[in-house]
């Protein structure tokens, strides 16, 4: 009699909890476009441990010069501010970019892409003329483990930049022909986050590769 | 252009003499392995099969079945990387004195390789990760993993790395390094062949997907949880599988750099791990262990995490500590990272770096001792039903601890100037990783094996399994704790005192032992598919099980939940049970799913001709394959169409149709 009462009970409480939500009309989008949002952090997290392996790489050899050129030998310091001022440069037109489609201007978007694609474009340019000049000179990556930690190190960060441009012509591609829907937008939120990204990878490049190298 | 310079061009450093034909073992593997491939192949055209395992299988972004296709992959390769175990055992048994035994060096270095090399990333983390894939979103109340297209990607780059460790036998041959392939040995002077390269390549592109895999995890954990679910809600387990994957996420980078520098030494003749030119080998391994140490315990964080479930279940109350177990987890993953110096304490860095090291790896000991204690006391005064999962979890406690200690031995660094490269060292992993990822798989296995696919696992040869497992581990790990302590080394094919033959010929036995015990897990999944009538899980919840997956039927429906639940407590299901929980009746609406995609299996497909092309200096064919990869990617984000609605209808006749299977079983 009293277990009966007891049951009783409890269904009348099972009654009150909630044991289930039926699913909104909304729900996924905005679920899938955090999780989105987080994963590509992550992403970001583990890939800025790639190059602080690289980085730790290159603390380790950046003395093995094994007789050949030293840092203040071969960086030509006012090419790579210019470099620098670049890159930084090419981060604020993103940040243009993404204000345009915060305001729903989908030309102004692409043509601040367009732009930050140029500037990316010319980094590698200058990168790679730089490359080329030291190479020429006989600083080749082969030469000793201190130039090729810095090649590695630096042509790993160009090698991003250069996705990142691509990923910039897709994505001006993908807005012209779809709009700055929801799928775009999210997909221009994780591209300013790489690149962004980029930027501060390169402050350490320049701060402990080539002022730090020219200062040793 | 001479007619050897052009072959050059096309086939790089392929030829006739690649192939082993002059090798009777690897001749006669081969040809079992067409012979079987052959059968297989025809038996799968013959019954039609082909498109329902590429719509059903091949394409689909289900976690439940991508998990299922990663343990396949995994007990698939268990059989290889077991039967490089029986050769090195039979070597070592009869290759004394004036024997040499049937294994020449340059195989035997081959077979020790590919035998860690697999074990690890082709059994061990595929079951892993297969394991987390099917029950961590089920466990969290979600539909799917946070990126279900990505999963699907992340599995077959691990495929593309299987199927280059395997092409590596018969055209070719695998690194004779040792399975973390250090450096300089594994450089262009010492290592010209294509073996480091094969390694290089596969672990690579596996690695990629793990990574891949670990970032989609991490967020599913993050985002997916039911509400209500608050982290400290969370079942043990999805706290493990979290906190094995953000270490993923942490540490797999160290091995993509590690690798990528090595790669680029052999491939473009840079410096990092050479001997001259300013280059430091030991980099190499400092890198590789920064991966390696935490990686064991990715490994076995999870099986950490099975031991809970089963622990709880199978007492019939609640875990004890279950605050204790998270922070005892989380301790765990940040000291981890911080004693992959032990590995190495022979480099010579001195007393203070070594003392730090040491006492961090020992400090170790401390929250696993807190887990074992947690588990012990879950199953004081508890209900214990000895089914299967429970005797693994008895083994695992009683196996574990040794190894456990064994590791804190090692830990001192005099000791371990004494025990480095010794078979000590080799029992002391190994005795870890059987008897506790090992262990603890086989217990996940035979825990939710009902739930994947609807009817338990046939118990007499699940008991096979458990008995070749455990005796045969302990006959043929333990006794040679004491020749390693006596100073025998590690990964050697021919001895020349004959005394220590005793050991090794039990070594042996006990390998055979553990033979019966896979034969015996084989066994119990074919015998349970034969009387699967009798086995059949109708309520879904065979075990009288705490957590949410239990809720569900077995096998699962596509969607997982037709309705999202809401967590009160943290045993959700058990509450659920005990709170006179009813089954909704109607009130269903669309399913929002992503849709099944070819794009990985491409993807795969592409790396692995790439990695191939790499392998054999096929430069044209390397230079197309990455081209392919880079279009089909971009082509592929083009495809916004990714996802679809099950119709109500769908959901109801689904959900109608258990109702009815669950009134059958009250009757």
């Amino acid at each position: 009699m009293i277990a009966h009462a007891l049951d009783a009970e409890a269904a009348r409480q099972a009654e009150e909890i909630t044991w289930h939500l039926a699913e909104k009309d909304d729900h996924d989008h905005g679920h899938s476009g955090g999780a989105t949002l987080i994963g590509f952090w992550i992403y970001l997290m583990s890939d800025a441990l790639i190059f602080a392996s690289i980085f730790a790489t290159f603390a380790v050899v950046s003395t093995g010069y094994a007789g050949g050129p030293t840092p203040r030998e071969i960086f030509d310091l006012p090419l790579v501010a210019l470099n620098t001022a670049l890159l930084l440069f090419s981060s604020i037109t993103y940040g243009f970019a993404m204000l345009a489609m915060e305001r729903g201007r989908q030309a102004g978007v692409q043509l601040w892409l367009a732009v930050t694609g140029l500037l990316g474009i010319a980094f590698v340019g200058v990168e790679l003329y730089e490359f080329s000049h030291l190479i020429a000179e006989g600083a080749t990556p082969q030469r000793s483990a201190f130039l090729s930690g810095f090649f590695t190190l630096v042509a790993t960060h160009g090698l991003h930049v250069t996705f990142g441009i691509i990923w910039i012509g897709v994505m001006i591609a993908q807005v012209a022909q779809r709009g700055l829907n929801p799928d775009n937008r999210r997909r221009l939120m994780c591209l300013s986050m790489f690149w962004h990204f980029l930027d501060i990878i390169w402050i350490g490049v320049f701060t402990f590769v080539y002022l730090l190298g020219v200062l040793r | 252009m001479t007619d050897s310079s052009i072959w050059k061009t096309i086939f790089g450093r392929l030829t006739w003499e690649s192939f082993p034909v002059h090798e009777p073992i690897l001749l006669g593997t081969f040809a079992v392995v067409v012979v079987l491939g052959a059968a297989l192949v025809g038996a799968i055209t013959k019954y039609r099969l082909w498109g329902y395992l590429w719509t059903e299988w091949f394409t689909s972004v289900d976690h439940k079945k991508i998990g299922i296709m990663y343990i396949i992959l995994g007990i698939v390769m268990l059989l290889r990387g077991f039967a490089d175990a029986l050769m090195m055992r039979a070597q070592q048994a009869i290759a004394f004195g004036g024997n040499e035994g049937y294994l020449n060096a340059h195989h035997y270095d081959q077979i020790f390789t590919a035998h860690g090399t697999i074990m690890i990333f082709f059994v061990a983390i595929p079951l892993v990760v297969g394991i987390i894939n099917f029950v961590l979103p089920l466990q969290l109340g979600a539909r799917d993993v946070a990126f279900p297209f990505l999963n699907n990607l992340s599995f077959w780059l691990t495929v593309s790395g299987a199927v280059l460790t395997m092409v590596s036998l018969f055209v070719g041959e695998f690194a004779r390094t040792g399975w973390l392939g250090y450096a300089p040995l594994s450089g262009l002077a010492y290592s010209p062949d294509t073996g480091v390269d094969y390694y290089l390549w596969s672990l690579s592109i596996a690695g990629i997907g793990t990574t891949l895999s670990a970032v989609n995890m991490v967020a599913t954990v993050l985002k997916m949880r039911a509400p209500g679910m608050t982290m400290m809600k969370m079942p043990v387990f999805a706290w493990t599988a979290f906190c094995s994957n953000a270490l993923a996420v942490a540490i797999f980078p160290a091995l993509t750099v590690a690798f990528a520098l090595l790669l680029l030494d052999r491939y473009v003749g840079t410096q990092f791990f050479t001997n001259d030119l300013g280059g430091n080998a030991m980099q190499y391994w400092n890198l590789v262990w920064i991966w390696g140490h935490p990686e064991v315990y990715v490994l076995i964080l999870p099986a950490f995490g099975i031991y809970s479930e089963v622990a709880s279940t199978f007492c019939g109350k609640r875990l004890f500590g279950y605050t204790s177990m998270v922070y005892a987890t989380v301790v765990i993953l940040i000291l981890s990272y911080l004693v992959w110096l032990h590995h190495f304490f022979t480099m010579g860095s001195g007393a203070s770096v070594n003392s730090f090291f040491g006492i961090a790896t020992m400090v170790i000991a401390i929250p696993t001792g807190a887990k074992i204690f947690n588990w012990l006391f879950t199953m004081y005064r508890g209900n214990i039903r000895f089914e299967l999962p429970m005797m693994w979890l008895v083994a695992f406690i009683l196996t574990f601890v040794i190894g456990g200690m064994t590791g804190v031995l090692l830990a001192i660094p005099p000791a371990d100037f004494v025990l480095h490269n010794s078979l000590f060292l080799v029992v002391h992993f190994h005795n870890t990783i059987i008897g506790g990822v090992v262990f603890g798989l086989f217990a996940g296995m035979v825990y939710w094996f009902p739930k994947a696919f609807g009817f338990k696992l046939d118990p007499w040869w699940g008991k096979v399994a458990f008995w070749g497992w455990v005796a045969g581990y302990w006959i043929a790990w333990m006794p040679l704790y004491i020749p390693g302590l006596f100073g025998v080394t590690r990964r050697v094919n021919h001895f020349y005192d004959t005394s220590l033959q005793p050991w090794f010929i039990v070594a042996a036995i006990g390998a055979l032992i553990i033979l019966v015990g896979i034969l015996g897990f084989v066994m119990s999944i074919l015998v349970g598919w034969l009387k699967r009538d009798q086995l059949r899980d109708v309520t879904g919840d065979p075990w009288g099980g705490r957590t949410l997956e239990w809720s569900t039927s077995s096998p699962p429906p596509a969607y997982n939940f037709a309705f999202t639940p809401v967590v009160h407590d943290l045993d959700a299901w058990y509450d659920m049970k005990d709170r006179g929980y009813r089954r909704p009746a109607q009130g269903y609406r669309p399913i929002h799913m992503p849709r099944n995609t070819g794009a990985g299996v491409i993807l795969s497909g592409i790396a692995t001709v790439l990695g191939f092309a790499m392998v054999w200096y096929m430069w044209w064919l390397a230079a197309i394959a990455g081209a392919a990869l880079l279009a089909y990617a971009i082509a592929h984000t083009f495809n916004y169409d990714r996802d679809y609605y099950i119709p109500a209808e769908e959901v109801a006749r689904t959900e109608a149709a258990r109702d009815r299977q669950l009134a059958l079983a009250e009757a």
